[in-house]
């Protein structure tokens, strides 16, 4: 796109744009290359897992997400509707289904090739049961499921634990061999939970340096693209542990230079209000979005959908000493896997740790694991830290849910109502 | 007593939104305790054993209008939790000690952590029924989880399940499963006998009252309509399908009727006959309990089906066994299990050349001229065209 040749990109952007670009031209010539590949969620994402058995990760969730900022889910949208898809249902399922009918191809303009299994890792989201039972049906090919149980009590219980464990290891393994040819090696396992954990590490670190002021990263839309290699098939290796080391590097050097975050347009200069996001963006414009936020001086300092792929800086690591018990610990403590009083309290401790001025929900139309209950949940947090709050309506691929004057006068509204809110503050002081 | 009269008092208690049945109940004896569930599935034999009743909560339906509950709900979920609210706030649930939440759907599964914040002082529980079916690994799961609802449950009520109190429980779920199976089997042989407006408030007043009562009423229901002599009409034989959570409103099931379809079997209230066998009485219950979830429980929406060749074949199977022409699938506004289920069950039925219609409720849908159009058409395309 023309657009893109002004848009202002760091080094760590352009080495995981590489690192996607490369996973993409591996999975698309996985028959040539004889590598089998499994497609799987990234909230229950077992990347380790899936590389322990050389298999190749393809994940629909991100490819949803590549296809609506191309702006071509519309179309896969429409056509799933027409095949009888219901309009109320989740437009990532839409997407991916239209797809299929549309050639399947991959952002390298290749065709995706079928997987050769799906692993179902139902965590924290019903539809994702579904998605896969949907896509079954297409592609006829072994599903294996692990059922991740909810943290109804707000904590996970040795039973549940136990239980994922034993869908690892007397389904998931041996399904996985049976269709890789290769053995499982716990030992090789480990040593990419070992490095999965350092990269977690470097995650946590750069995401808690929004606790600075002025903050020099956006962890909306900005960790949108940190937490990419994480949260999609590059756990588990060394190019991600490498990727965080060059990104820490550039966030530091803003954080010597007080510098702000790096948008599409350039380094974020006056940060005027610090908020914290609920709920995950909208895709089809996401630039479009971001930029209502850089424009107004708001700079996003923590969001949940940051961590809906896991929740490390609530101190999760991967531990190489109890692999499959991490993994499933890992699984059960996903953002929309703890129940809605845990969400609460975590959203209310970043407005706190973070010194934020408020929280916004954006409340995704298709995704009711997010949006069922955000409102009570915005109000609670409103009340608990006496920060104003605000809710938006948007969509993750469907473009028919993305007002964007709607969105526009809504946030601005929100910011007058922070700035008056300051304003009394200090005329009380 | 005839079957306008059970009907009518059936009618009573399920439209009584301030449940006085249950309050009556409640307050006929010390240290009685009333536990509320929602759809679609728990095991209401571990509340019946802690001398407690199972409430079912379905929504408020159509004739509760809803003020609070849409204040805590964008427009694009659906209408239940809503209204559930709704009758948390006014005060209708005021005597309910304890509420299950069991896992049908991400709405309702959010719903529990809102019902923890805005009633701290009842006992609320998410229950997560097992997605793997194999004994040793979904069973076992279930059997834990069965073991800890219990002791909460307990605590609750401060009565102790003992194995024998349970027994007895699962007796009773027992003959309540094969009264109902039964009105069922014979709705699909004689359905101008059992019309299913009636049989649907006899389900719905069922999880509103003790089961040894609505055992009774199963009974004396059977036998009244037995000996009834109701017109048998050219009607269409058909299924209705993706009811199980947010129930329609009673006029939408009288209008599928009047608009010439024998309605053969359904998914409304599902929680009554969820369980496909009896579970065993002798040896361990929660052991018991869990297995027959296991391995005999219906298919719906919030159920995985582990192969794809199973998928949509309980409803191929029951549109047989009760000789249905066609199936409506009727599905709530934002259903997610319904609506994301359906693809995949109208393919299968039209793969078995079985004719099917769709569209949408709410549970308090007002207009039923659409619907009437919409069912009379497709009953008469069946006896044209089938």
């Amino acid at each position: 796109m023309s657009a893109d040749k002004n848009v202002i990109k760091e080094e760590s952007m352009i080495i995981q744009k590489e690192m996607i670009s490369r996973n993409y031209d591996a999975i698309t010539s996985k028959m040539e290359t004889g590598r089998k590949m499994a497609s799987t969620f990234v909230p229950g994402n077992l990347n380790e897992l899936v590389r322990c058995f050389d298999m190749l990760n393809n994940l629909p969730e991100i490819n949803a997400i590549q296809a609506g900022m191309r702006k071509l889910t519309g179309g896969y949208i429409m056509e799933a509707e027409k095949g009888g898809h219901s309009e109320d249902v989740c437009t990532y399922v839409k997407a991916d289904i239209g797809q299929l009918g549309k050639g399947n191809i991959a952002p390298n303009g290749k065709p995706y090739p079928d997987p050769d299994v799906l692993l179902l890792s139902y965590t924290g989201c019903y539809t994702f049961m579904k998605w896969f039972e949907l896509l079954r049906e297409q592609y006829k090919c072994p599903t294996v499921m692990i059922h991740v149980p909810y943290q109804g009590d707000g904590h996970w219980t040795m039973n549940m634990r136990d239980y994922i464990v034993k869908q690892l290891k007397e389904e998931v393994i041996p399904t996985f061999e049976k269709i890789s040819g290769v053995k499982f090696d716990i030992d090789r396992l480990r040593e990419m939970m070992a490095l999965s954990a350092k990269a977690e590490d470097d995650l946590v670190w750069v995401i808690e340096t929004a606790k600075h002021k002025p903050s020099p990263i956006d962890a909306y839309f900005g960790a949108v693209y940190y937490v990419g290699p994480i949260f999609s098939a590059f756990r588990g290796t060394q190019e991600a542990v490498d990727y965080y080391k060059v990104l820490k590097k550039e966030i530091q050097y803003r954080i010597d230079n007080k510098m702000g975050p790096i948008t599409p347009e350039g380094e974020m200069k006056e940060q005027k209000y610090r908020i914290v996001v609920e709920g995950p963006p909208n895709w089809t414009n996401f630039r479009e979005f971001w930029k209502m936020f850089y424009d107004e001086g708001a700079v996003v300092v923590a969001s949940s959908y940051s961590k809906v792929g896991g929740t490390y800086d609530m101190g999760f690591r991967h531990d190489p000493k109890n692999p499959l018990e991490s993994l499933a610990e890992y699984c059960l403590g996903c953002y929309t896997n703890r129940n809605l009083p845990t969400r609460v309290e975590i959203l209310e401790k970043y407005i706190n740790d973070y010194e934020a001025d408020g929280l916004l929900t954006n409340s995704i139309k298709s995704c009711n694991s997010f949006s069922a209950g955000q409102l009570m949940m915005m109000r609670e947090v409103e009340k608990r830290t006496g920060k104003p709050g605000a809710f938006i309506e948007t969509d993750l691929v469907d473009p028919r849910y993305f007002s964007a004057a709607n969105v526009k006068n809504r946030l601005e509204s929100y910011f007058q109502m922070i700035e008056q809110k300051r304003r009394g503050v200090k005329s009380a002081a | 007593m005839g079957t306008q009269e059970i009907v009518a008092k059936c009618q009573a208690i399920f439209e009584d939104l301030n449940f006085t049945h249950a309050r009556e109940w409640k307050k006929a004896a010390p240290n009685r305790k009333v536990i509320g569930f929602m759809p679609v599935y728990v095991p209401l034999e571990l509340i019946h054993a802690a001398n407690a009743l199972p409430l079912g909560i379905m929504g408020g339906g159509d004739q509760m209008e809803v003020i609070h509950g849409d204040a805590y709900y964008q427009s694009y979920i659906c209408r239940i939790p809503r209204s559930t609210i709704e009758l948390g706030v006014t005060g209708r649930l005021d005597f309910v000690d304890m509420m299950l939440f069991p896992f049908v759907c991400d709405v309702i599964r959010n719903l529990s952590g809102i019902w923890k914040m805005m009633f701290p002082n009842v006992v609320s529980r998410f229950f997560d029924t097992p997605q793997n079916f194999e004994e040793k690994i979904g069973g076992t799961y279930y059997e834990h989880e069965l073991l800890e609802l219990k002791e909460a449950i307990e605590q609750t009520t401060g009565n102790k399940i003992t194995d024998e109190a349970l027994r007895n429980s699962i007796k009773l779920y027992n003959e309540n499963r094969k009264l109902i199976w039964g009105l069922y089997d014979a709705r699909a042989k004689e359905p101008w006998k059992f019309p299913t407006w009636e049989l649907y408030v006899i389900m719905r007043a069922g999880i509103m009252m003790p089961v040894e009562e609505h055992n009774q009423i199963l009974k004396d229901y059977a036998a009244a309509a037995h000996q009834e002599d109701r017109p048998k009409r050219d009607n269409s034989r058909i299924v209705l399908n993706g009811s199980f959570c947010e129930q329609p409103p009673l006029n939408l099931i009288k209008s599928i009727e009047m608009a010439g379809c024998y309605v053969v079997d359904d998914d409304y209230v599902l929680v009554n006959r969820f369980l496909t066998s009896d579970v065993p009485v002798e040896g361990d219950p929660l052991k018991n309990l869990s297995l027959t979830y296991i391995k005999h429980s219906v298919e719906t929406a919030c159920k995985y089906v582990p192969k794809e060749e199973d998928k949509g074949q309980y409803l191929v199977e029951r549109i047989k066994k009760c000789g249905a022409e066609g199936v409506i699938f009727a599905a709530p506004s934002f259903c997610d299990p319904a609506l994301l289920d359906r693809p995949m069950l109208s393919h299968r039925v039209t793969e078995n050349n079985i004719p099917s219609i769709s569209f949408k409720y709410a549970e308090n849908s007002g207009q039923m001229q659409p619907i009437r159009e919409q069912a009379g058409t497709f009953a008469d395309s069946i006896k044209l065209w089938n």
